[in-house]
Order: structure tokens, then sequence, then C-alpha cells
């Protein structure tokens, strides 16, 4: 679809909006609606359109295979590694009081935004890799 | 007394529907999936599950609409016309009616007596609430959280649920979704490698066994 000009320039135009509005719902999501899955689908959903836009291509060289396969990967890790670190200060696992010394609460936050930001890339890097094995298939 | 604006949306979604199943050309069929997604997430907006629609209006509408066109671009663009048969008809209508038939029994929406709000959820509230006002107060007593129980004291009481007090399951969704991506690499890929591997002698291999 690289010839359709309004379709190049809107999109061009709104995808840094699309991933601002995942970066916020992500971000804010203790304090509204949203969380890590809304984030890393509407995030994926970005870099798709970008795809579907200016063709395979172009798309591995914005967002590369391979990282987006670690990524799948790295998400799980942070999360489950956040459960560990709280294992290994004493509690629970996944108990996020102890990841702050001085104030549960803030071990609270701190262990839900690192968690949340787990999931999101999870789900970033798995709709992408997604995409990229079916769109890819189309390609041969 | 449902609002108009609900009743517009779910006619809508009902001739969706109806016009999805009867269409041919799968093309159309594919985007009119798309906005199935975008009114089912109009009307999660308005019943408050803001999250809930978030995710419909992304994947619903926008992701899983690229993978059914990337999909029908491997395929055909046209149904297969088959003639058409009772038997499915008939499983189908039975099934619905089930369905119908057992929302019957579910309580009214927003019913604050519901079974599952009577629970956990009216215990979380509670804490969380109060956590929430003895912080607003701040200073005087940071970490007082109630009786015992403890509170994670977030403004968001469903994000404290999801990551915190249900931390195990939803690090068990992300597992899945993991293990669905691999799934779907296993199956769809097409690695470069092809190239390297010699091609097998499939006709040996066929003669041999």
């Amino acid at each position: 679809m690289r010839e359709k000009i309004i379709l190049r320039v809107v999109s061009k135009a709104f995808i840094p909006f699309i991933f601002l509005f995942a970066l916020y719902i992500q971000f804010h999501g203790d304090f509204g609606p949203g969380g890590g899955f809304q984030a890393g689908v509407v995030f994926a959903a970005g870099i798709i359109l970008y795809g579907v836009i200016f063709g395979l291509d172009t798309m591995r060289l914005a967002v590369p295979e391979r990282l987006m396969e670690y990524g799948i990967v790295l998400g799980l890790i942070l999360y489950g590694g956040v459960g560990i670190v709280s294992l290994i200060s004493g509690a629970n696992f996944l108990d996020y009081d102890v990841l702050n010394a001085h104030d549960p609460t803030h071990g609270q936050h701190l262990g839900i935004l690192l968690v949340e930001l787990g999931v999101g890339i999870t789900v970033t890097c798995a709709m992408t890799t997604i995409f990229y094995a079916l769109a890819g298939r189309g390609e041969k | 007394m449902p609002l108009p604006i609900e009743i517009v949306l779910f006619i809508f979604l009902l001739t969706t529907a109806v016009v999805i199943a009867r269409l041919e050309d799968l093309f159309a069929a594919a985007m009119l999936t798309g906005i199935f997604s975008l009114l089912s997430a109009g009307l999660f907006t308005i019943m408050d599950a803001v999250d809930v629609a978030f995710t419909e209006a992304a994947v619903g509408a926008g992701v899983a609409t690229v993978f059914i066109l990337c999909t029908l671009s491997l395929t055909a663009k046209r149904e297969y016309q088959q003639p058409t048969r009772i038997l499915p008809f008939i499983v189908v209508g039975i099934t619905g009616a089930a369905l119908i038939y057992g929302t019957l029994d579910m309580p009214a929406y927003g019913d604050p007596d519901a079974v599952p709000h009577g629970h956990l959820s009216a215990k979380f509230i509670e804490i969380e609430e109060k956590a929430f006002l003895s912080q607003d107060k701040h200073a005087a007593e940071p970490a007082q959280h109630g009786s015992g129980e403890k509170a994670v004291g977030l403004p968001n009481i469903v994000t404290s649920i999801l990551a915190s007090y249900r931390g195990y399951d939803t690090f068990g969704e992300t597992a899945v979704i993991f293990t669905a991506t691999i799934g779907v690499m296993l199956l769809l890929r097409t690695r470069r490698r092809e190239k390297k591997v010699s091609p097998p002698n499939r006709d040996q291999m066929e003669t041999t066994s």
C-alpha cells in the first residue's frame, strides 16, 4: 500500500500518537484504566499499522524480528524476576511489599509497575511476532 | 431501562452478526468483524468497562482484522458454496437457545446484590478504600492498612487486584500468551534456513518405507 499517499501520510502522522497513547496506558495504569495488556495491544496495533502501510521489509528495519522474539521471553522473565526478587528478600512469591525497605505501599507501586511492564513487553512482542509469522508466509 | 445508545448499538451489533454469517465475500466479512468489535468496544465503554473496551478496540478491531486479512491473502477470497444442510442449523439453534436460557438466571446488570459482589470484591474494596483514605490524610498513619490486612494502596483498584492480589493469575496469563505465540511460531513460521537444507530425497524415502 506504499503508493496510497493519503494512507501513508495520515498513518505517519498517527503512529507516534498511537505509541504515546500506549505508553500512557502502560504507565498510568495505576491511576486510570489500563495496564500492561491494554498498552501492549495498542502498541502492537501501531507497529502492525506501520507494517501494513509501509510493507514488511521496512517494518523489519524498524522493529527487527529477532528483537521481538527476545521480547516475548524478556517480558515473562521480568515478571517472574520480580517474583524471585521478592522471594529472595524473604517474602512470598510476587509479594511486592518488600521491594521498598521503608514503605510497603511504595514497594507495591514499584512491583506493579515492573510487572505490568513485563506484561506489556510480552504482549507487544507476541502480537508483532504473530503478524510477522502470518504476513511472512504471504511473501513467498 | 437501557439507554437509547445501548439499544442502537445492540441493533447494529445484531445486524452486523447476521450480515457476517450470510456474506459470501470473505473480504467484506473480515472488515465487518472489525466493525463488530468496534461496536462491542463502544458497548463496553458505556458499561464502564474501559479496560475491556481498550482491548476489544485494539485486538478485535485492529490486530485481529489484520490477521484475518493476512489469512485471506493466503487462502481464498470467497466462501466455498455448499448446499444448505439442516443438521448444523439445528445444532447451532439448540446451542443458542441453551445459552439464552442460561442468561435468564444471571443477575441483573449492575445489581449490587449479585453473588460475585458479595464475597471477595466487597472485601477488596473495603481494604483498599480504607488504605487510600488514610493515605490522603497522610503522615499520621501511612502504612496503617486496616485490621491486619495488607492493602496495595493504588488509586485504580482494578490494577491492584490484577497485578498484586491476583499476581499469580496474571503471571499465568502472561505465560499463556508466551506459550500461544510459541505455538503459532512453530506452526506458521517459514525459516530462512530453508535454503541451506538440501532437498530431502523424498522419492528415496518413499521407496524405502
